[in-house]
């Protein structure tokens, strides 16, 4: 019985997590009309469900082995030899949890802050919670790209419905952008089904002899694609603007896990399928990569805009996950996918903080509070702790990541080591400032004198976050080994492994 | 046959009409409706996987004639529903419309399954005949009756351009059979000048029937100058019936001048692509930026054809398909929108319409998105077929420059979509409309999204209906 319950688990356990949100959103969207009592119980019980379902994933995943587990595959398009394949390594599980567990806290951090539109907007979120799964796992190349075209469209919605006043622009912005950069990779692929024999398989094209010019074209298919998501400097501007004006929820989904999917795919498709390209252009990367950490380190310096500040802060946290991943060693790609994972944490746990206040004071400016210490000390002490895994202090989970890819950057070239390590100073800097003038000081603004501490729904999504901030900086091992394997894999496959310096 | 069943029900219709004065003025509807169900029933009864040449060479039965007569008959039921209150309540709810209808159908059906010259060129002026009179159906409104004229003046232009071609072919081939043009192509040189300068005419007539461009003039003023039931008519079935005009002509009789019947569609495909999305997006009028938008439509479909192959042509067709449907959900939403005394054709009659009923704005947005073919709309398989078309022939220009129009286009139906959602509504009428309106137009919405598992077979039925073709 056990065993059989088990065997239907292996074969089904990605499907459930992916249909089960997407399905609950739609009975949402169906009753929610109306039974408008019953939208939040059933958004509740629709992500924690999906997020049950996700846990046994990672006991019962084999870490030693780097090849694709919990395989799925029925075929779906025959004409076109699509099929619905889907599978987890040890670099999609890691995303995979992250997004089942985001998925809770963004249905409890809109719990009562929506009023408008209820049922649309918990839908909008559990149907993105699905697609977004389905883009960790999808192991056929067209399915990945329905499941990363389709988030589009909740997520447009969600800016532009529940969004601040320039949320039209904003959200006109983000799709455009975005769908700019994946219709180039739709071609690629394209062109990659052809030189594979017909076949949507990505596996099967880790395993394509291409010509170099081939090689780099298809990567700058998947680099817009991919840039724009992640994003990359020059290709960032979308992401200030959609972020100021998205609702928390919103925010939070941006930066904890769209922003995934662009690194996901340099790991999943750039790296694997057209190394010699990769190694070609990773000079290029590491630059745009560099210019990111730096310069957008210093853009966030002088933002006046809490959500603005944070989102420049994710572009240059992001530019380390793409700097680790172009380094080509072992360090550095493992500080890149503890870095993913960590800013998966502290920018939601961060966008909350903002949310909590904005929720009270209607303000996003930093001049429009101080002193709110003297009223939240609780929410003070949560925020000093997320403020602190920003700037990446040693124990929690901003410094893993930073400090591996620093020591990665210091065995190819010391001078990237040292333009990297500048975040450690500026991030800090804009970080603990933006903290002192939001926080510290005397109460001046009678708003925030009218502050009163979080509420214990409040209090519970920041203390799961705290946890898990700390629990990744003090004990990263559990992530490490999970994805061990599958990066030892990747390094060592013929054509990136090419590259000087053992991995 | 299919089309005698029509004719004959049609005529009936008219007489009937005649000896029943406006008392029976619903029997009307449900007798055309039958009639195309009955005609359904029988071309899918008559359906044979071997094509027979019938009536002296004039008429071709094959896999294709059945599956595109059967949609041509899907597509017109489905205009009949959604435009019976619309033209009820404008006063043009005459046996006229109806038999005038299925006359066209018939003109169509006869287009779809032309195995001559001649018999292709009748059903052609049939069907613009029919759309002449449909047009300036409405007497008294003063853009119905320019918008006849305007069609009326540009289709018989092209009809004589298409019919010029065609003599040249004659001349050149000594044949009108389209069967025996082709084995007398593949035998001719591929420079005879005077083939080649008939396909020149051929093609432009074609263009024309599809609106591509340079030959769309006439698509915005007709489409915006109808009233919406008729609009209805004109941008599903005939778009089929264009369709497999191309699919008679240039694949199974010019196909010895491939060569250069692809050079030009890729032309006309671009410019289409090109013009049809940057002008949708200076239209403040909602039915003219539909009729850029099917000018778009038209190169994309176009790709499929010039690919050149025969997967192509399934993909080309399904893509016809899937774009017929949904361009009648979007005139549909129209429609619903619509009342007495009322035209909700201004884009800023869709402000805030997720307020006024979020079911009918959900289905719009479906119908946008699957037109700007966003996963995981039907759309986006029908654009990602006719892409993979191109790109298998080795056109990876022309994929790269179809999938940037493509987003150029998603622009002006995101702001559909952004109307309707971010918009507060100007209007505050609740959306009226009957009861079979409402269930077919929310079917048709859904069908968008919920036929995706099926895409594969949809496909699968194209590849096995253009099977027989070069």
């Amino acid at each position: 019985m056990m065993a059989t319950a088990m065997g239907f688990y292996k074969q089904a356990a990605l499907t459930l997590a992916i249909w089960l949100p997407i399905v609950c959103g739609m009975v949402i969207l169906g009753v929610g009309r109306r039974w408008p009592k019953s939208v939040r119980p059933l958004a509740a019980i629709g992500s924690v469900l999906t997020f049950i379902v996700t846990i046994p994933l990672w006991a019962l995943f084999h870490a030693q082995r780097s090849v694709m587990q919990f395989r799925e595959r029925v075929a779906w398009i025959p004409a076109f030899h699509v099929n619905y394949a889907l599978g987890v390594d040890g670099i999609s599980l890691p995303l995979v949890l992250l997004t089942s567990l985001i998925g809770i806290i963004v249905v409890i951090a809109g719990w009562q802050v929506i009023k408008d539109r209820v049922p649309e907007y918990f839908a909008a979120f559990l149907i993105m919670e699905g697609l977004m799964i389905g883009v960790f796992c999808a192991l056929d190349a067209l399915l990945f790209y329905v499941f990363w075209e389709a988030m589009l469209i909740p997520m447009f919605l969600i800016i532009g419905i529940w969004g601040g006043p320039n949320r039209v622009y904003a959200t006109i912005k983000f799709f455009l952008y975005t769908f700019l950069g994946s219709v180039l990779m739709l071609v690629a692929l394209l062109y990659l089904y052809f030189q594979a024999g017909e076949s949507f398989n990505i596996l099967s094209y880790y395993h394509l002899h291409l010509g170099e010019t081939a090689q780099i074209l298809i990567f700058l298919a998947f680099l817009i694609a991919f840039a724009v998501k992640i994003p990359m400097w020059p290709v960032h501007t979308w992401l200030p603007d959609a972020h100021v004006e998205a609702p928390t929820g919103g925010s939070v989904v941006l930066a904890a896990l769209m922003l995934k999917m662009g690194a996901y795919g340099f790991l999943r498709f750039s790296l694997p399928i057209v190394p010699l390209a990769s190694h070609v252009l990773a000079g290029f990367m590491i630059t745009l990569s560099l210019i990111a950490v730096v310069y957008i380190g210093l853009v966030a310096l002088v933002q006046e805009d809490m959500k603005k500040l944070i989102a420049y802060s994710s572009i240059a946290h992001m530019g380390f996950v793409t700097l680790g991943i172009f380094l080509f060693n072992r360090f550095a790609m493992d500080g890149a996918i503890v870095q993913m994972i960590s800013h998966g944490f502290v920018s939601a746990a961060l966008f909350l903080c903002v949310g909590v206040l904005y929720d009270r004071v209607h303000s996003r400016e930093i001049s429009a509070y101080g002193g709110v210490v003297n009223r939240m000390p609780v929410f003070a002490a949560f925020m000093m702790l997320f403020a602190m895994a920003n700037s990446g202090l040693p124990g929690t989970s901003g410094f893993v990541g930073e400090f591996l890819v620093i020591l990665g950057a210091f065995k190819v070239n010391i001078w990237y080591a040292f333009l990297a390590a500048t975040t450690l100073v500026s991030g800090a800097a804009y970080t603990l400032w933006m903290y002192k003038r939001v926080i510290f000081g005397p109460v001046t603004k009678p708003a925030v004198a009218a502050l009163s501490d979080i509420s214990p729904r409040e209090t519970s999504f920041l203390l799961v976050l705290s946890m898990a901030v700390l629990a990744l900086g003090i004990w990263p091992f559990p992530l490490l080994h999970m994805m061990n394997a599958t990066i030892h894999h990747l390094l060592w496959r013929p054509g990136v492994r090419l590259m000087a310096g053992a991995p | 046959m299919p089309e005698i069943i029509v004719l004959a029900m049609a005529c009936a219709i008219l007489l009937a009409d005649l000896f029943f004065k406006r008392r029976f003025k619903s029997l009307m509807y449900w007798a055309s409706q039958a009639t195309l169900g009955m005609a359904a029933i029988a071309a899918a009864m008559h359906s044979s996987a071997h094509s027979r040449i019938v009536m002296h060479g004039m008429m071709i039965a094959d896999r294709l004639s059945t599956v595109l007569e059967v949609s041509i008959f899907a597509l017109t039921a489905v205009v009949f529903v959604y435009s019976k209150a619309y033209i009820a309540e404008r006063g043009i709810f005459k046996s006229e419309y109806f038999v005038l209808a299925l006359l066209g159908v018939v003109g169509m059906c006869v287009m779809v399954s032309a195995a001559h010259f001649l018999s292709l060129y009748l059903g052609l002026e049939l069907l613009s005949l029919c759309l002449y009179a449909m047009l300036a159906l409405q007497r008294d409104s003063i853009s119905a009756t320019e918008s006849a004229m305007k069609y009326f003046v540009l289709a018989a232009l092209s009809s004589g351009l298409l019919l010029y071609g065609m003599s040249m072919l004659y001349g050149a081939t000594g044949s009108l059979e389209i069967s025996k043009v082709a084995a007398i192509l593949a035998t001719l040189s591929r420079h005879n000048l005077v083939a080649t300068l008939g396909l020149v005419f051929v093609l432009s007539g074609l263009a024309f029937k599809l609106g591509a461009v340079p030959f769309h003039m006439w698509i915005p003023d007709v489409y915006e100058g109808a009233p919406t039931s008729v609009t209805l008519y004109i941008g599903a079935a005939p778009k089929v019936a264009a369709f497999a005009l191309f699919l008679r002509l240039l694949v199974a009789g010019l196909h010895g001048l491939s060569g250069s019947w692809q050079d030009m569609l890729i032309l006309l495909s671009v410019l289409s692509m090109a013009l049809g999305n940057i002008v949708a997006i200076a239209q403040t009028n909602l039915k003219r930026m539909l009729a850029y938008s099917a000018i778009s439509h038209m190169g994309f479909l176009l790709l499929g054809i010039l690919s050149a192959r025969t997967s192509g042509y399934a993909d080309a067709m399904f893509y016809a398909l899937v774009y017929a449907f949904m361009t009648l959900g979007a005139f549909g939403v129209i429609i619903l929108m619509s009342r007495k005394g009322f035209e909700a054709e201004q884009l800023d009659d869709l402000r805030g319409l997720h307020q006024r009923s979020p079911w009918y704005a959900f289905v719009m947005l479906l119908f946008m998105f699957s037109m700007a073919g966003v996963p995981p709309t039907l759309g986006f398989y029908a654009k990602l077929a006719v892409i993979q078309a191109i790109v298998s022939a080795g056109f990876y220009g022309l994929a790269v420059s179809a999938v940037l129009f493509s987003v150029i286009g998603a622009f002006y139906y995101l702001r559909v979509v952004k109307l309707m959602y971010f918009d507060a509504p100007q209007d505050s009428h609740a959306l009226r409309g009957s009861r079979d309106l409402r269930w077919v137009l929310s079917l048709n919405g859904v069908a968008m999204i919920a036929l995706v598992p099926w895409v594969g077979t949809f496909i699968a039925v194209c590849r096995a209906t253009v099977h027989g073709l070069p």
